[in-house]
């Protein structure tokens, strides 16, 4: 039995994961605002993280309507603690250098292209709303990270080393991508979730064809889900984020609500 | 597509109070880019009155993270209430998803005027590109089509950045989406 799995509300649990991985990724592009490589390249990162957590508002505003248990967007995104988010390991790493931060945006924009794609059908009015509209931010991220991958890794040797290690870091995170929950494939069968396993093929296909084409390669690992999400298991680098990300919340709890 | 005139919600107004308001609503500007009134940018679509005089407003998101939102819905509903329309409720819609299309022609000129660049072309609409092309814009300043992008992202959520190289100005592009 695990303390952490509640799937007595699959769609609760699976828009939280989608707007955890929203939050939690654009929290980690706001981390590079004033330390951006150049001036164009900070005020890309604040417009990144800015789309991201507008996604996450949206998504997240959704899920505590449908816990309906009078939490807020707020509640959820600065008052829940580690094992309680739904993210995916991959959207948590540190950001690194500039080449492991790029390798990760074409990892997962990619994903959440296809994700957002699919879920524009879904039966679920809301869902498919906020998925519509997401996808046009996600459309320019993704083209962002796979110009960007071409970019350092035909530049110079140092580029090059630096987003293939980013490659290198992260790919043992692919699998946890595709990794369905129980309670996100009954959801998928009725049609209001997308089942994760059904995007793989894309997913690798798009990758394939960047990388491909930046020179640089997928490394050879044979990685599998060891912890997963879905039980609320994270690894040792959300709970640092969530310090700094629910700092001001936490400290004044009586402060918080509007008048933020 | 480019929404054309005779579908734009403004030109359907529901009754003559909701054409009142949508008059009054032509003049709200959008704070980021007061060049344009939030009817130009297309992102009011709907406006309802009651036979008692309460207005009930839809209001699009240009961009989900878009720190004006709240702003616009605040001055949106100032303009309003001046009107003498003291009960005013406004319900964010998502869908249609706002896109650049959703610029009025005219909205496009204003901009263009105040120089940024208007968008180019439409919205990319199914399988979009992985590696794309930046668009051929021309200067709002001097009007050559030498330009050039000096960044995708720039100071709103909505804009990029470039460069003329006739003139030499720097300005901004709305970008498409």
């Amino acid at each position: 039995m695990n303390i952490y799995r509640d799937e007595s509300n699959p769609l609760f649990q699976y828009v939280v994961g989608l707007g955890d991985d929203a939050l939690i990724l654009g929290h980690r592009w706001s981390e590079w605002l004033s330390k951006g490589p150049n001036l164009e390249l900070d005020i890309a990162a604040s417009n990144l993280a800015l789309d991201l957590i507008g996604q996450a508002n949206l998504l997240l505003e959704y899920a505590a309507e449908v816990e309906g248990a009078g939490r807020s967007a707020d509640d959820l995104a600065y008052l829940r603690d580690t094992q309680d988010f739904r993210c995916h390991w991959l959207c948590e790493q540190p950001n690194e250098d500039w080449g492991v931060t790029i390798a990760r945006m074409l990892m997962f924009s990619t994903y959440q292209y296809l994700r957002y794609s699919a879920l524009m059908q879904s039966t679920d009015r809301q869902l498919a709303e906020i998925a519509a509209k997401a996808l046009k931010e996600v459309t320019y991220h993704r083209r962002f990270a796979a110009e960007w991958t071409v970019r350092l890794a035909q530049g110079t040797d140092e580029g090059h080393r630096r987003v293939q290690n980013g490659f290198n870091i992260l790919w043992r995170f692919v699998p946890e991508l595709f990794e369905t929950s129980g309670g996100e494939r009954t959801l998928a069968n009725d049609g209001i979730a997308v089942a994760s396993d059904s995007l793989e093929a894309d997913w690798r296909e798009t990758m394939d064809e960047v990388m491909t084409k930046a020179g640089v390669s997928a490394p050879e690992t044979s990685g599998r889900v060891m912890a997963s999400r879905h039980n609320g298991h994270h690894s040792e680098h959300l709970g640092h984020l969530l310090c700094e990300m629910q700092f001001l919340q936490r400290a004044y709890p009586k402060a918080s609500g509007a008048t933020w | 597509m480019m929404a054309a005139t005779n579908t734009r919600p403004e030109s359907q107004p529901s009754s003559d109070k909701a054409a009142e308001i949508w008059a009054v609503l032509a003049g709200v500007l959008d704070p980021e880019v007061p060049a344009i009134s939030v009817v130009d940018l297309g992102i009011v679509r709907g406006v309802m009155v009651s036979e008692t005089g309460a207005v009930k407003l839809q209001v699009t998101p240009t961009y989900t993270g878009c720190p004006a939102t709240a702003l616009i819905h605040e001055i949106i509903k100032a303009a309003v209430i001046s009107a003498g329309y003291f009960e005013v409720e406004i319900e964010q819609v998502l869908s249609p998803p706002w896109t650049t299309d959703w610029i009025s022609q005219e909205g496009r000129e204003k901009l263009r005027a105040y120089g940024i660049a208007p968008p180019v072309g439409e919205a990319a609409v199914g399988k979009a590109l992985l590696f794309g092309v930046p668009p051929q814009v021309s200067c709002p300043k001097c009007g050559s089509n030498k330009t050039e992008q000096v960044s995708e992202f720039g100071s709103t959520a909505c804009k990029a950045m470039y460069k003329c190289l006739s003139c030499a100005e720097p300005f901004e592009y709305f970008k498409c989406i």
